[in-house]
């Protein structure tokens, strides 16, 4: 196999050479970093890392192997990958990459690159993978990369059709979960409980969630902008009073605005499974993982909905709550896969709980 | 919640001395926690024996007090000081043991203290392995199974729920006899008939096997409003069946997905929330790669040796977290001292990978057992930060601070591949030098695959260097795999300058908790090979000190209390001080100790680097012990060779080679009149036995080209001295040996004084309690002398005084010297710190390697508030603590070679009493009734009559062997009498197995004594029976159970016995 080279460019003019893995071409979109040691599997395959350039903290990606069972999604999501070493044996990861005919890198400084990012914020990039490639095309890709904000992305990730997917064990309640690029494991969490998913893409209006007639409206994760959203948060606006609702991560970014929040990028955004979230209520501190850039501006929420949790790093709102109207979000993840597992079993059985009961 | 209002006072327990299984860490958690709690403005009385602990500094607590770690006295600290509150967690198990013991004696309810952090009941509940594992069934947690058996006939049912292997545990036997790994049917039916018939309760318990499974450890935090956090999960590269303690441990775990990662992670957090445990702890669960199960393998309900090295390895204080949570913060209350931005309540995160290596004892024991297995036998550990696997592991192959080992064949590599040992890591990346593939060393080693493949990657490294020579890609891919220049001149057969002129420059990165997500204040960096260095510019002038390594017999926390001090000195004086060391147990390693700390190992290399990427202006090398003292000359060298600006500071490399050169010393010793045992150098056997011949036996020989007392032994005739040089040291042209006048029954002491190249201050003087010929570090040693008289110190000071002048000492000064039928004798001069350096400066007040760093950096003694030896009216005794009870097979005596681990120091008015607690302290206790045997040589029947007179009065019987025993009689002090080791039944041996013996004084003298005496001291160290081989120490012991027996116990603080002077 020939060896490839790489050069990875930033809006800010940063440009690093490295190793090239995967498949020769280029990308653009937005560099971030993720800070967890395991769970690269999970990662890459998470819709939300759409249109973005996914880099590991943790110098060693790939150490043991690749499993289908554990993705998130189809396959790999994110644009590329950048780690400062993929593992060789076993050398799953590098195959992967060939077989999705993802370009990826190596050989990098990622903890200066992290750094980077750190104090810029979130950059846009652009990345070239090959045998014969120029510093100069990624500098241009990344000059030229739209910013994320402006970008459909749920497009790109949604399930093209209306999808059925019975409860395990019974089927006690159902809902209709607005697919903005949603991670298998809240579709299993939610399955798991005996809950009937009927998936539905990310642009489904109120109408056509009418036509399911569901218990209940769950807005998944997603990549990008909320703001581009608007079709979900129509469904939210329509449905708040009169089922149950839910969402996780982008999903609460979309409750939030469809309480007349408004929504906003974070300077790097937060993505790891070391996030702590207080619990407002008995200031417990949870653990959890988060990817996400944007965030809810609680000062515009109103009075409806309740902040329950706040990220004890940053004092950015993680949970909203109506406990009348049975409305229950979350900006982290608690689903995991990847990432701690302590927040599950609260948030979904407390969902289910809501859903059954209903308005 | 904030800290409570209504403590005012707390007490804190330590961990008494370094023993296998218990080191340094304890050192560095208590005195994190100190520190933490005083911050809550809530005083700090802290009690622990151990001198040689920064925790027991006077500044570090309110009160400290140097006593004995027994309830009984413990007690009496309670009653004086009248704390509010206990905190158990932090002194190790010993620090448990005795809060338990008070709690359930009564103690603390009498005295109303309230038990801070985890309760009791928790406590027991996750160290009885009965309720545990009923605990764990619960709550549907999975743990090893157990089964108790009372006959041969189960054997059938065992196999049956268990398979084999199986775990056989002895219950109630001495020392363990029976447990262990069982593999067949027979070898079962044959341990348990035999377990059944010593255990005391006709049972042994059975458990099933889970050797072999992959063991993971996850250190845990939780505080009182049920956060609960893991710092960081840990993989045993050795898989279960290997003590966790003497596993090479890598963190973060590399092995298993994100899926194993978080059941794991999720089952630990459910375990201990369950349990109640408050503050850190630590879970140790197992994991069938092949099964994909998990079991909970134990709970340390405490801070641990792994929390430290968590501590290390993320950069999160799990100490001071712990402590804050004892007086009642919550964690997202807490501070991350780190990043001074968040919370303590967040997750570490790392960039890098972290390799933990144990250090263990095997080179001071001949004919050891260096087998590693379920138990312990590590003394210390070195801890490693790398970007890469290969990188991080061969840092910490180096900071081991041994020479590496050779293999002769294939079956020798394959041989030390299947049986686990202290060289297994080398032996697998020899196996690659040879053609071993990594399924072979996967098969043999049974280690994850992953590990192999990447220690293989260390062997292709070697091949590519020699096959392609020093070309920049591989000499910078040999960098980043953590070669050193050296290695890579080496292999490739280039220059070191060619080698350095295409490796680019050393980056190091900061360890802060969050792998950069958040901007860190901490100066806590390690090296690397990267493209953007991180350190934080700093400007003025900068100390680099060498700290001390990993803690081993010989080089213990003694070394790393100067390292502290120095640093500390340092902020005095106007400079930057910064550490590079390697022992994730310590102080000095700790984020807030230094001005910045390089977490590296202590090699020329590693260690100049820093200079030069720091622009350090001096490096110290004295406080390190031999590791650092060992580069002073190579590091001056370097710094010439590389043309940096930068000294060595203090004494000079020459004066340290002159006291080490036994020529040059000689001569010097000539000139300014101070006497040296006869003595010379033979570079033949012929030439060695003429010189032993001239100054007649016993003789004390070395090698000459060794330092530190290894392979130095007293040989009595001309046998002895043939053996010794065909079996221990081969004589030859190139490799001398020192034959020395073995000055017998002289009184031996130790000096440690400070120079500032003009004036000496006399820190203190120390008599030896053992007999000569006995290692300093192991001989019991009192402080001020006993039985010299004025004029012979005198003498001694003045010796001591010329050698700082002649050798133009500029730091700290250790002389040995030896009194003998009214002659002084200088044994050693040591230009740089000794380990009694903690136990001087604490009995006398006087900080001296801080003086010493002060003195070293320009400021004059004249400047500084210190007089020469101001001894108040308490005497001070160090003990020593041996390891003999963990190494089986070891022959327990003491030797011109180091042995011990650590050291108590025993205080109070009067020589007896101070004697007393001391024993106490170490493990000893001296007995207050029963039976006192005696045998003494010839040279001590008259000596011995009063003492033991005194123990017959103070109610004791007495047994003698045939000539004490009839001089006894002629002096009219009764004993029975007993037979000789050797010559007949009943002897001492069979009094003992039969407990019928409670204190041992023994002095040996001709070779046959001393033969009898090793049986002797092998069953008394099984039995914990108190053995005396001195007469100075008999005296001693009879005085201090006098003591005991007459006084009531008394205890001060350290600062109380200073005051009184």
């Amino acid at each position: 196999m020939t060896e490839m080279d790489a050069y990875l460019a930033l809006e800010d003019g940063t440009v690093v050479e490295g190793q090239g893995h995967g498949v020769a071409g280029e990308v653009q979109g937005e560099l971030v970093f993720t800070t967890q040691y395991t769970g690269y599997e999970e990662s890459l395959t998470d819709p939300s890392y759409e249109f973005q350039l996914l880099m590991f903290t943790y110098p060693l990606i790939g150490n043991y192997g690749v499993d289908p069972e554990v993705f998130q999604s189809d396959g790999i999501k994110a644009e590329a990958c950048i780690a400062r070493e993929f593992s060789t044996d076993p050398d799953d990861v590098l195959q992967w990459f060939r077989d999705e005919e993802i370009p990826a890198m190596s050989g990098v400084d990622t903890r200066a690159l992290t750094i980077k990012t750190r104090e810029h914020g979130a950059m846009n990039a652009g990345l070239v993978v090959g045998e014969d490639v120029s510093e100069e095309r990624a500098v241009e890709l990344a000059e030229d990369c739209p910013p994320i904000s402006s970008k459909d992305l749920g497009a790109r990730v949604t399930v093209s059709e209306r999808q059925r997917l019975e409860g395990y064990g019974g089927s006690d309640v159902e809902v209709a979960l607005i697919d903005c690029g949603c991670k298998k494991n809240i579709i299993e969490s939610l399955r798991q409980r005996s809950i009937d998913v009927v998936r539905m893409p990310y642009d489904s209006t109120s109408g056509d969630v009418r036509d399911v007639d569901p218990d209940a409206v769950f807005v998944s994760n997603g990549p990008g902008d909320p703001a581009q959203y608007t079709d979900a948060v129509d469904v939210v606006d329509e449905f708040t009073g009169e089922l149950p609702v839910a969402g996780v991560c982008l999903g609460a970014q979309v409750v939030g605005r469809a309480f007349d929040a408004e929504t906003y990028k974070l300077k790097f955004g937060h993505r790891g499974a070391n996030q702590p979230v207080k619990d407002l209520e008995d200031d417990v501190v949870h653990i959890t993982a988060q990817n996400h850039g944007f965030a809810v501006d609680e000062d515009t929420l109103g009075s409806d909905l309740e902040v329950t949790e706040i990220n004890a790093n940053d004092g950015t709102s993680e949970a909203v709550r109506s406990d009348y109207l049975k409305v229950e979000a979350r900006q982290y993840h608690p689903e995991a896969h990847s990432g701690p597992r302590d927040t599950e079993e609260e948030f979904f059985d407390g969902v289910k709980e809501d859903f059954v009961e209903g308005l | 919640m904030p800290t409570r209002e209504d403590l005012d006072k707390v007490l804190l327990i330590g961990s008494g001395p370094i023993v296998i299984g218990q080191a340094a860490e304890f050192d560095y958690s208590g005195s994190q926690a100190c520190r933490a709690i005083r911050e809550e403005g809530i005083e700090v009385v802290l009690v622990n024996s151990n001198p040689a602990t920064i925790m027991t500094d006077p500044e570090i607590a309110d009160e400290v007090y140097l006593e004995p770690l027994e309830p009984e006295y413990v007690e009496r600290i309670i009653e004086k000081e009248q704390p509010d509150a206990l905190i158990s967690s932090l002194g190790g198990q010993t620090g448990l043991n005795v809060s338990a013991q008070l709690a359930e004696q009564g103690v603390l309810e009498e005295y109303d203290v309230e038990l801070l952090g985890t309760s009791l009941e928790t406590i027991h509940m996750s160290e009885d392995r009965q309720q545990f594992a009923e605990f764990l069934d619960d709550i549907d947690e999975d743990t090893a199974r157990s089964m108790t058996v009372e006959s041969v006939d189960q054997v059938d049912e065992v196999i049956k729920k268990f398979g084999l292997p199986v775990i056989m545990r002895t219950t109630y036997t001495l020392g363990g006899s029976g447990s262990g790994v069982v593999r067949s049917r027979e070898e079962l039916e044959q341990k348990v008939e035999k377990g059944i018939e010593l255990s005391m309760t006709d049972e042994v318990t059975v458990d099933e096997s889970i050797e072999g499974w992959k063991e993971f450890e996850y250190e845990v935090i939780r505080d009182k409003n049920d956060t609960t956090i893991t710092i960081c999960n840990m993989e045993n590269i050795d898989k279960m069946g290997i003590h966790t303690g003497e596993s090479t441990v890598v963190t973060p775990s590399q092995t298993i997905s994100d899926d194993v990662h978080q059941r794991m992670r999720s089952t630990g957090i459910r375990v201990i929330r369950d349990l109640g445990i408050i503050g850190g702890c630590n879970i140790q669960l197992a994991y069938n790669d092949a099964t994909d199960e998990i079991k909970v393998v134990e709970v340390n309900p405490r801070v641990s040796r792994s929390s430290a090295l968590a501590s290390k390895a993320t950069g999160y204080p799990i100490a001071r977290v712990t402590a804050k949570i004892a007086v009642g913060k919550t964690m997202d209350e807490i501070r991350n001292d780190i990043t001074k931005e968040t919370p303590a309540s967040f997750e570490p995160t790392i960039d890098y990978v972290v390799t933990k290596i144990p250090r263990w004892p095997f080179d001071k024991f001949e004919g050891v057992d260096r087998t590693i297995g379920s138990a312990m036998k590590s003394t210390g550990e070195v801890m490693s930060i790398g970007r890469t696997f290969e990188e991080s592991m061969k840092k910490a192959l180096r900071s081991l601070d041994i020479v590496e080992p050779e293999f002769d064949t294939d079956e020798e590599v394959q041989r030390y591949l299947e049986t686990p040992t202290d060289i297994r890591m080398f032996a697998c990346i020899e196996a690659f030098r040879r053609e071993f593939t990594v399924d072979d060393v996967v098969e043999a080693t049974d280690f994850d695959r992953w590990y192999v493949a990447r220690l293989k990657k260390i062997a292709d490294m070697e091949e590519r260097l020699a096959d392609e020579g020093a070309t920049e890609d591989a000499v910078r891919e040999a960098k980043r795999l953590g070669f050193t220049d050296r290695e890579i001149a080496e292999h490739t057969g280039e220059s070191l300058g060619d080698v350095e002129d295409s490796r680019g420059e050393a980056t190091y990165k900061m360890v802060d908790t969050c792998a950069a997500e958040f901007e860190a204040e901490t100066p806590y960096y390690y090296s690397s090979w990267e493209s953007v260095d991180e350190v934080k510019d700093t400007k003025g002038d900068k100390v680099l000190i060498v700290g001390a390594g990993p803690i081993r017999i010989g080089q213990g926390v003694e070394f790393d209390y100067c390292t502290v001090h120095a640093v500390q000195a340092l902020e005095n004086e106007g400079v930057e001080a910064q550490i590079v060391n390697n022992n994730p147990e310590t102080v000095s390693t700790d984020y807030d100790t230094s001005d910045k700390l390089f977490f590296d190992p202590l090699t020329l290399e590693d260690v100049v680097n820093i200079v030069e990427n720091e622009d350090v202006d001096w490096v110290m090398t004295q406080f390190g012990g031999q590791t650092s003292v060992n580069l002073a000359v190579p590091i001056a060298e370097e710094l010439e060779r590389r043309s940096l600006d930068a000294a060595v500071v203090g004494t000079s490399p020459d004066s340290m080679d002159l006291a080490e050169d036994r020529d040059r010393f000689n001569e010097l010793m000539d000139d300014i009149g101070v006497k040296q045992p006869e003595g010379g150098t033979g570079h033949s056997e012929e030439e060695a036995l003429a010189i032993a011949d001239d100054i007649g036996y016993p003789v004390l020989v070395r090698p000459s080209y060794v330092l530190g007392g290894r392979a130095m032994q007293v040989v009595w005739d001309e046998f002895e001295l043939r053996e010794y040089m065909e079996e221990a040291v081969r004589v030859s042209p190139d490799h001398p040996i020192l034959v020395d006048e073995f000055l017998a029954d002289a009184v031996e002491l130790d000096i440690d004084a400070v120079s500032d190249g003009e004036d000496v201050l006399i820190g203190g003087i120390m008599e030896h309690i053992e007999a000569a010929g006995v290692h300093s570090g192991d001989s019991a040693c009192v402080l001020p002398p006993q039985n010299v008289d004025e004029e012979r110190l005198d003498e001694a000071r003045d010796a001591v005084r010329k050698i700082a002048k002649e050798l133009e000492v500029e730091g700290l000064l250790n002389a040995q010297m030896a009194v003998q039928d009214g002659e002084v004798y200088i044994l050693e001069a040591n230009p740089r710190s000794s380990r009694t350096i903690p136990f001087v400066s604490k009995a006398v007040g006087v900080p001296l390697a801080k003086a010493a760093a002060r003195a070293m950096m320009g400021t004059s003694l004249d400047e500084m508030p210190y007089e020469d030896e101001p001894y108040g009216d308490h005497v001070a005794v160090k003990e020593v603590v041996l390891p003999f009870d963990r190494l089986p097979g070891v022959s327990p005596t003491l030797s011109p070679e180091m042995k011990s681990t650590g050291e108590v120091m025993g205080v109070d008015y009067g020589f007896g009493r101070a004697f007393y607690k001391a024993e106490l302290a170490a493990g000893n206790p001296l007995p207050d009734s029963g039976t006192v045997f005696v045998s003494v040589r010839d040279k001590d029947k008259d000596d011995i009559v009063d003492v033991a007179r005194k123990f017959s009065d103070l109610g004791f019987s007495l047994v003698a062997t045939e000539g004490t025993q009839k001089h006894l009689k002629e002096h009219d002090v009764e004993a029975d009498f007993i037979e000789k080791v050797h010559e007949a039944s009943p002897n001492v041996v069979d009094l003992m197995k039969r407990d019928e013996v409670d204190l041992i004084v023994n002095t040996p003298d001709e070779k046959r004594a001393r033969e009898d005496g090793v049986d002797i001291r092998r069953e008394a160290v099984d039995r914990d029976v108190p053995y005396i081989t001195t007469l100075r120490a008999a005296e001693a012991a009879v005085e201090a159970i006098e003591s005991a027996a007459t006084e009531e116990i008394s205890v001060n603080s350290i600062t109380g016995y200073l005051e009184n002077r």
